[in-house]
């Protein structure tokens, strides 16, 4: 099956937006990993986004990313979320709220605490009313994130944003997940090419892997720290507007295999 | 559009009725509750809950140690009740293992464990317990990892966890992968099982009720909690005459507030809507409607506006969280599998621990059960953050 690439958002060390991270992943400019500055929405009323989290803030600032340059309109896309670890962040506030004398836990925690939150806050922001699904898949989040994105935009014929972004797990719980930094990659996806549609990828689910992109050594070290990173062999031939094979495990014996060709 | 209707080929399920479909139909029938005052370890809330016996005596195998916890005991349960876990192994003879997709809804998967091991921790060091995992338990993949791994299954796998609508999503995806050729039949489930994080969460929201709840009932005042694990094997060829089909489904956002839902319940109308039109069906043609209906005053407002504007006031309708509480990301399946029973068994639930309905709700949902032929269900379900599906089920003829 093919679809239609429309737009990428992307969020991470050194590479604070797609068209700062081009250069780098096309292997013109070296990378180096530095802190994302703070960022505010620009879509979301300021009621809700001084709610806002650490993730869901990830999450929102990779999707007003990606609508750089989208010529439709956010309320008329659908979406899929995809993060390994969801809001480990207000986990663990919780847990520590929850050993306190009469359990204080704070409304707002405790909506922000469910996996779609990011989604929810979204859709606020954008007034979209279309379907929008949060999926979880260990490692392979973004490959599953993929599918079901391509999934949606086939059956129902709507362009979808598809959002893999995970922040690391706070202090306590360091180091016992996928996370150990910051990573959020978007691509706006559609069924049909039509206007926008830069990318025409192909895809097929396969047992076999392929010979991939080359990384340097420092974006090979950035794709171990975050599941949303195995997008970065994608994210490297869509920065340098070549064809080429790029193959995601999605599952225990299986392989996404995408032939993407700029058009 | 959905391609083609997908049957219900096997399914099982365990909640505080007891295990197996046996064990809820006749709950069901007899108009008798699982609920009971909470009795949870560490919780002091004066609330009823719906808890699952015996799952802390379900140890899982020594191969599956590492996913120890409450949520994956009851995943679990849940497989090994009605033949499940066998039906699926007879399946993965036929499609091969990497052919049958794993679509498993939950909202707070195992944080139980992790709840477990802040309290734990060593007071001087602040080191957890040398047995937490928090990759096999708390983290959301965690039961769907070990649901695949139980049943031996190496197709795509992949948890939804959108709060209450969790476990109904399952099945449009599930539809949309094998519509897709990336698997031929699916598993598809919900596991949610008791937790701090959801008692004191939902208690913060003042949405939880002191009593048993009473969905659609004046002066309801909140829901109360259940756990429980439930499965589906969903195929494109029906196993037998009476298997029942997913018809179709619908999905859509509020786009309105976090923790509360649209007052006029547009987005839910959009997702019956959306689910009529998948299925090509007439709002009439549906028998009976197992609504989301979680006694909070706003959800049952809010669904009331829906329900009757989408269908009026003149269909048979009901919650059935008064007999095994809100069961959260395992309420999608668990009230999809209600309705499933209500079409083979021809009879339509009541609303439990509701003698009076609202004056201001003007959708006249049952309060007794009512024998009647059911051939077509939907089943509702909502959740924090906007998130709404609708799903429909029938005998495909």
């Amino acid at each position: 099956m093919r679809f239609y690439v429309k737009g990428v958002g992307l969020v991470a060390p050194g590479l604070a937006s797609w068209q700062e991270g081009r250069a780098v992943l096309a292997g013109q400019l070296p990378y180096q990993a530095q802190p994302l500055a703070a960022f505010s929405s620009t879509l979301l009323p300021p009621n809700e986004r001084r709610r806002t989290t650490t993730l869901i803030k990830l999450a929102l600032r990779v999707a007003e990313d990606a609508l750089q340059g989208y010529p439709g309109s956010p309320v008329e896309l659908a979406s899929v979320f995809s993060s390994a670890e969801g809001d480990a962040e207000v986990a663990d506030k919780i847990c520590r709220t929850l050993l306190m004398p009469d359990r204080p836990v704070s409304p707002t925690q405790f909506h922000n605490s469910v996996h779609n939150a990011a989604a929810g806050y979204w859709a606020i922001a954008s007034g979209s009313r279309c379907c929008s699904t949060s999926i979880a898949a260990g490692r392979e989040s973004f490959s599953l994130g993929l599918m079901e994105a391509v999934s949606v935009a086939l059956q129902s014929q709507q362009d979808v944003m598809l959002l893999a972004y995970d922040s690391p797990l706070p202090p306590p719980l360091q180091g016992r997940g996928y996370v150990d930094a910051p990573f959020a990659v978007a691509l706006i996806i559609s069924a049909q090419a039509g206007t926008g549609a830069w990318i025409e990828i192909g895809m097929t689910m396969t047992g076999e892997r392929c010979t991939q992109p080359v990384l340097s050594m420092e974006l090979q070290a950035l794709r171990m720290t975050n599941p949303a990173a195995a997008s970065l062999p994608l994210l490297a031939l869509l920065a340098a507007g070549n064809a080429g094979t790029v193959s995601l495990p999605c599952g225990a014996e299986c392989s996404l295999k995408l032939e993407v060709r700029p058009c | 559009m959905i391609h083609k209707p997908l049957h219900l080929t096997h399914y099982s399920m365990i909640n505080a009725l007891g295990t197996g479909q046996a064990a809820s139909l006749q709950a069901l029938l007899d108009s008798r509750s699982g609920l009971s005052q909470a009795d949870y370890p560490r919780c002091t809330l004066p609330t009823w809950i719906g808890r699952v016996a015996g799952v802390e005596q379900a140890a899982l195998e020594p191969s599956f140690q590492q996913f120890d916890c409450r949520n994956n005991r009851l995943a679990r349960l849940g497989l090994l009740a009605d033949g499940f876990a066998q039906a699926v192994a007879a399946a993965r003879e036929r499609y091969g293992a990497g052919r049958i997709g794993v679509f498993i809804g939950t909202s707070t998967s195992g944080i139980a464990a992790t709840e477990e091991a802040y309290f734990t921790a060593d007071p001087e060091s602040g080191e957890f317990d040398v047995g937490y995992d928090y990759l096999h338990t708390h983290n959301l993949y965690s039961v769907t990892d070990f649901v695949r791994q139980f049943l031996g299954l190496t197709g795509p796998a992949l948890t939804i966890s959108t709060a209450c609508s969790s476990s109904a999503k399952v099945f449009a995806t599930a539809n949309r992968y094998i519509a897709a050729g990336w698997c031929d039949a699916a598993v598809v489930g919900g596991v949610d099982s008791l937790c701090l994080t959801t008692l004191y969460g939902f208690n913060s929201l003042e949405l939880v009720s002191a009593q048993p709840c009473r969905p659609w009932g004046a002066g309801r005042d909140g829901i109360n909690i259940g756990e429980a694990a439930a499965f589906a094997l969903l195929e494109t060829e029906r196993g037998s005459e009476r298997d029942i089909a997913l018809l179709g489904y619908g999905e859509s956002s509020d786009a309105y507030h976090m923790s509360t839902p649209h007052p006029q319940g547009e987005g839910a109308q959009l997702a019956m809507r959306l689910a009529l039109q998948c299925a090509g069906l007439r709002p009439e043609q549906v028998d009976y409607i197992n609504l989301h209906g979680t006694a909070t005053p706003s959800n049952d407002r809010s669904e009331d506006h829906a329900v009757n504007a989408v269908f009026g006031t003149a269909l048979a309708c009901s919650s059935t969280k008064g007999w095994t509480g809100h069961t959260l990301g395992a309420a999608g399946i668990t009230e999809a599998l209600f309705c499933c029973l209500s079409i083979q068994h021809k009879f339509a639930p009541g609303t439990l621990n509701t003698s009076e309905r609202d004056p201001e709700l003007v959708v006249p949902v049952l309060l007794e059960n009512r024998e009647q032929c059911v051939d077509i269900a939907m089943s509702n379900s909502f959740g924090f953050g906007g998130t709404n599906c609708s799903l429909i089920f029938g005998r495909q003829c």
